[in-house]
């Protein structure tokens, strides 16, 4: 066990270092000229302000000196101005993570959740009218953009019967906060509110995270359901599940105990892709409910061709998720004996 | 010769059933001197969808399963209709330029969106059809920002068509060359493709593309191209190491080791022994994925990352409500009709995609 996660862990700096050189091959795409002028605040004053940038920079240096330079950079924090947020790329990506992460763990408690015992009650109802409706609900949010998904919610919900607004928060908290009534102790609305006592920003807190964590769940449900269907399909075809039933035991104990229990082990590695799915739904749904965090940034800064930012962006992104993979596969080795054998 | 001689007799039906169909196309819209040929994104879009017509109707012939589950019927369905209204589209939304049908009709300069005309949709359609108003006139489906929704709808599925195929295709492809390189060789050349996929793994699809469509925005423009390549570079992952697991396997068969023995070159082994065994799964796969290529660039159109505006594409079209989230309810139909369209035509997508997984996996064999 210990051998196998040293063996990933020794895996991890090579996978990082790759990330970085492939974020930097995506950034060198760019023209020198180009990314001199994303170090410039404004149009430049001098005609040969362009040349001492580049010069500056080292922008016209072989490229594996340019990527050393750049890494120096990176590993120090420093990845550049981001235009459309209006500070540090490294300051705007701790700004945004905070409203991000808030909708991400409101989202994944019911994903998981919900998903797995869907995808149980299916399997064990298999061809019934339940499993139908629950393949039809799964294989329209597998074909449903979460774009149009989300609009749909707006459309009913917020332009009609005005029920969940879009946004992060209500005019009136926001004031709260200006004037020192409601402190923001870990920037996460929800969590604020309780440390503060207030239900009544709490409930409106969790009026505007009620449509984009549908949203963002949407399509993981269908994904988390259908593996855990097909799963537990094979799980209860096994010869010990007869036998359990051939001792007599109680359906329920047969199902929970140990039919779910053996059929959650290849569930287990859906996690890499949920963390995937999580990290791209982000993106369009925070777009769409005008929510303030790091996904809105991002699709933000990238229609305005906010390179720095976007670049940032993604380093995060690969980082997490070469650690987030990590983490799945050491818990998978817990889970499953039989991987960390091979 | 012999080889391509087999294929020919093998896919008989099916060539027949493009070349036919094209031929038809040809001479109806000549007939109507349509000029639609000058514009070559049709052209390979109209080549595309009568291949996948006649690969449905072959599929069906030979595998009758896929007529018998209720599901895979209702996705082959869709495919057809939607494929039937891909190649009418010149006479179901004549274009105002034929030589750019892609560039969706406008109908005066207000930003304002415009109601559907008539109570009865497929009324207005009709009119359309038999002429007896311009697009214009009847709007069936409204207007936004001027732009005719109907007739972006007509034109998207040729669209749609063409991006999930292409993207698919070249992703197969470019996987196909990566893992067979890479088993075929074996040891570094296999350690440093898998490892050079493993990166390209790191990043999540659709934010890569997202940096990569906006990377590539000052040199290639706004556009499908940007979008296209951004979406390619990072989709071949998974066919290069499926291929790459059944290479290894089939490269350890007698057959390889004959070919080997009688002095075949690397390339014919490669080519004629090893790749047409180890390609259906692949093939399968990537067929299933036609429609999560339609989501993913219909994503990036949505963003304002994939076509430009007034391109005939439902990401793009559905990317104007954005403006106009306060008052969806009114203006409903900005939203449903193209949002409708790509559901519909990824889900027939998918429900095939389903079918054939059902029929061709082996472990739920009995399940059902």
């Amino acid at each position: 066990m210990l051998a196998y996660i040293i063996r990933r862990l020794l895996l991890l700096p090579i996978l990082l270092l790759g990330v970085t050189i492939f974020v930097f091959a995506v950034f060198a795409l760019l023209s020198p000229e180009m990314r001199a002028s994303l170090y410039l605040a404004d149009v430049p004053k001098s005609p040969d302000a362009m040349d001492r940038i580049i010069k500056k920079y080292g922008l016209d240096q072989p490229i594996h000196i340019q990527y050393w330079q750049w890494l120096n950079q990176v590993i120090r924090g420093d990845l550049g101005w981001s235009k459309t947020a209006q500070r540090p790329v490294s300051e705007a990506l701790l700004y945004y993570l905070p409203a991000t992460l808030e909708l991400s763990l409101w989202a994944m408690l019911p994903v998981i959740l919900v998903g797995i015992w869907l995808g149980i009650l299916s399997a064990v109802h298999q061809d019934k009218l339940i499993d139908h409706t629950m393949r039809v609900f799964a294989l329209v949010g597998w074909s449903l953009p979460t774009f149009v998904f989300g609009l749909l919610m707006l459309m009913y919900f917020y332009a009609r019967l005005q029920w969940f607004p879009p946004g992060q928060i209500s005019d009136w908290v926001t004031r709260e906060v200006i004037n020192g009534s409601f402190i923001r102790y870990t920037q996460m609305y929800t969590i604020d509110a309780i440390l503060n006592w207030r239900w009544d920003v709490f409930w409106d807190s969790l009026r505007h995270l009620i449509m984009p964590v549908i949203t963002l769940s949407y399509v993981q449900w269908a994904l988390l359901l259908r593996v855990t269907r097909s799963s537990m399909l094979e799980t209860l075809r096994q010869e010990y599940i007869m036998t359990a039933r051939a001792k007599g035991l109680k359906e329920s104990v047969v199902i929970n105990k140990h039919a779910a229990r053996n059929a959650m082990i290849p569930v287990a590695t859906m996690g890499g892709l949920l963390l995937i799915g999580l990290l791209n739904g982000v993106v369009i749904t925070e777009t769409i409910f005008n929510y303030p965090g790091i996904g809105r940034w991002a699709a933000d800064a990238a229609i305005r061709l906010d390179i720095l930012s976007v670049i940032g962006f993604t380093l995060f992104n690969g980082v997490l998720l070469v650690v987030g993979n990590l983490i799945v596969d050491v818990l998978y080795a817990f889970i499953d004996p039989r991987v960390r054998l091979e | 010769m012999s080889a391509v001689r087999a294929w020919l007799r093998h896919s008989l039906l099916w060539i027949y059933l493009v070349l036919g169909g094209l031929f038809v196309f040809v001479v109806l819209s000549t007939r109507q001197e349509l000029g639609l040929f000058e514009e070559p994104l049709f052209l390979i879009s109209q080549i595309l969808v009568f291949g996948v017509v006649a690969t449905i109707i072959t599929a069906a012939y030979r595998m009758r399963k896929l007529l018998q589950n209720r599901l895979s019927l209702i996705g082959i369905v869709l495919v057809l209709f939607f494929a039937a209204i891909a190649i009418a589209a010149p006479w179901l939304a004549p274009p105002e330029n034929p030589r750019e049908p892609y560039r969706i009709v406008r109908c005066g300069y207000t930003h304002m969106p415009q109601p559907p005309r008539g109570d009865n949709p497929l009324e207005q359609i009709w009119k359309i059809i038999t002429k007896q108003e311009t697009i214009c006139e009847a709007r069936p489906f409204g207007l936004i920002q001027s732009y005719d929704i109907y007739y972006g709808i007509v034109w998207g599925t040729s669209m749609a068509f063409f991006v999930g195929l292409v993207l698919t295709g070249l992703n197969v492809l470019i996987g196909l060359v990566i893992g067979s390189l890479g088993a075929y060789f074996g040891r570094w050349v296999d350690e440093i493709l898998m490892r050079i996929t493993d990166i390209f793994l790191a990043f999540p699809f659709l934010v890569a593309a997202i940096t990569l469509a906006a990377v590539l925005q000052p040199s290639l423009g706004r556009g499908l191209l940007t979008a296209m390549v951004a979406l390619t570079v990072f989709g071949w992952m998974s066919y290069a190491r499926l291929i790459r697991g059944d290479i290894l396997a089939i490269k350890e068969r007698d057959y390889v080791y004959a070919a080997h023995a009688i002095g075949a070159p690397h390339y014919r082994v490669l080519l004629r022994h090893i790749i047409p065994n180890a390609i259906y799964p692949t093939l399968v796969v990537g067929s299933m994925d036609i429609g999560s290529y339609v989501l993913n660039f219909a994503a990036l159109s949505f963003l304002g990352l994939g076509a430009e505006i007034g391109f005939a594409d439902w990401g793009q079209m559905i990317s104007f409500a954005r403006d106009w989230i306060p008052r969806l309810s009114d203006h409903w139909y900005i939203v449903v009709y193209p949002g409708m369209a790509i559901l519909l035509f990824v889900l027939g997508w998918n429900l095939i995609g389903d079918a054939f997984r059902d029929i061709l996996d082996p472990r739920l064999k009995g399940a059902k």
